[in-house]
């Protein structure tokens, strides 16, 4: 049995893992960028704080991913349900390049520009709305494509706790040393990746290129 | 000029004498001074030029009176009224801010960048999009340009939108930075011009920030000199032409030493 025949017996099973995939990578960014991001704006407001928040999203980022899906297995409700478990590894991992690039993002937009709009009378959260975000816009998104990237491969590995997604066919693949089973995993999960990684692309372009094109029309 | 003065600005404005007053004022950064002990004052309706090298304490001269800086010591008083008691967002409201090459938001249209200080003022929409076609006759730029982006304009245009802006509200007092010192001289001299003729009409009290002798010359009613972040003179423009302070004699000489061919033309009939 080759691998496309493969897929097309499993057609169901290979339908269901690859949705379980994409709400496992999906809430997990979600959940990252929900935190992540205001966590990046608040670093730029108290800058005091953003060795310590950008180290800890470091270090996160060090821990290898199976040892922390073992020492998050034993936290209560957590714990209990390989899903749950998870999301929250997934969304660790995708804090750093979200809080980073929220900072850098804002950090990035050209001083003048804020000066004048504080000069102009904008409040603190006009700026950050009116002024900040919108031009730190594509760098965000880039954040939010690399997080959604990293968290798309690393849930293959989420099937080891019992997480489900496309790492259950990798497993299994593994343990029957059947190279086809492992390729019915492995290769929607990579086309998963390219997926977001170019649509993702693609509105960070659209979003940086809107006005930052220093282009002279007389 | 029709629409009325920002309301909560003009009710303070008008009574005192003098616009902005510089009590020995000081602001100094990580134990840097910037800024010693200025005393100046503008009254309504004058144009200041602040000339100086760059690092002369003029930039930071005019942050002190919009409060993006607040005086390390001494007192500087917009309308009688110290900056550190004005509420900083009204107090902004109620002053034009124009830098080099306008500091426009670059996600903004023409049309968005003039209409910002009304729109966050919550004026009606109609009276918003009126105050933006009469703005841009104002500053000589064609209706046409008003769905364009910054980056769509030439660098004269963007200055002209930087002024527009600045005018929105119509401010009692307006602060211009280096405004004017990225475009190529002939530009540079038209604006000049312009900004002349446009302050004859409206009569607001402006600040004007230069390193330029020659555009001090054209648009001020006076001249504060300002050296390593001190004032040197603070002279009418007659008298500063007078003057025998050696700075100030420093100047005219580095201006007169051009020779003739670098003046632009139309640059010499209104010396």
């Amino acid at each position: 049995m080759n691998f496309l025949q493969f897929m097309m017996a499993n057609r169901q099973q290979v339908l269901e893992l690859t949705l379980e995939h994409i709400t496992l990578s999906g809430v997990a960014t979600l959940l990252a960028a929900l935190v992540g991001i205001p966590l990046g704006i608040l670093i730029t407001r108290v800058p005091q704080l953003s060795k310590p928040v950008l180290g800890a999203a470091n270090i996160i980022q060090t821990i290898p991913s199976l040892a922390l899906f073992g020492f998050l297995l034993p936290a209560p409700w957590i714990g209990a349900r390989g899903g749950r478990l998870a999301i929250l590894a997934l969304a660790l991992y995708g804090l750093l390049p979200l809080i980073r690039n929220t900072y850098a993002g804002i950090q990035g937009v050209d001083p003048a520009i804020v000066e004048a709009g504080r000069a102009m009378g904008l409040t603190d959260r006009q700026l950050l709305l009116q002024v900040e975000l919108p031009l730190a816009s594509g760098v965000i998104v880039a954040g939010v494509r690399i997080a959604t990237v990293l968290s798309i491969g690393l849930a293959t590995i989420a099937a080891a706790i019992g997480a489900g997604g496309l790492g259950e066919f990798i497993f299994r693949g593994l343990a029957m040393v059947n190279n086809q089973v492992i390729l019915a995993g492995a290769i929607p999960a990579a086309l998963l990746a390219l997926l977001a990684d170019f649509a993702l692309g693609r509105l960070e372009q659209l979003l940086g290129s809107m006005h930052l094109k220093p282009q002279e029309q007389h | 000029m029709t629409a009325p003065p920002t309301a909560p600005f003009a009710s303070v404005s008008g009574n005192e004498k003098s616009a902005i007053e510089f009590d020995r004022a000081s602001f100094s950064l990580n134990g840097r001074p910037l800024l010693h002990d200025l005393v100046l004052t503008v009254k309504h309706g004058e144009t200041l030029v602040l000339l100086g090298r760059s690092g002369s304490g003029k930039t930071t001269t005019l942050k002190l009176i919009n409060r993006l800086l607040l005086p390390t010591s001494g007192e500087v008083r917009v309308n009688g009224r110290r900056t550190e008691e004005w509420d900083p967002i009204r107090l902004r409201r109620g002053i034009g801010y124009v830098i080099q090459d306008g500091g426009l938001f670059p996600h903004y249209t023409v049309e968005r960048n003039v209409a910002l200080v009304p729109r966050i003022e919550n004026w009606p929409q109609p009276r918003v999009e009126a105050r933006v076609r009469e703005l841009l006759a104002t500053v000589g730029l064609s209706a046409d340009l008003a769905s364009r982006y910054p980056n769509q304009l030439s660098g004269g245009q963007r200055q002209r939108v930087g002024v527009a802006r600045a005018l929105a509200a119509d401010p009692p007092i307006l602060i211009l930075d280096e405004a004017f010192g990225a475009l190529d001289p002939i530009t540079r001299s038209e604006m000049q011009k312009e900004f002349r003729a446009l302050q004859q009409r409206m009569r607001k009290t402006v600040i004007f920030v230069t390193h330029d002798l020659r555009e001090a010359l054209l648009l001020a009613d006076r001249i504060a000199l300002m050296e390593a972040g001190r004032l040197v003179v603070d002279l009418p423009v007659a008298e500063f032409l007078r003057s025998d302070d050696p700075l100030v004699r420093a100047y005219m000489e580095a201006f007169s030493a051009l020779p003739d061919s670098v003046m632009v033309p139309s640059n010499r009939d209104s010396q």
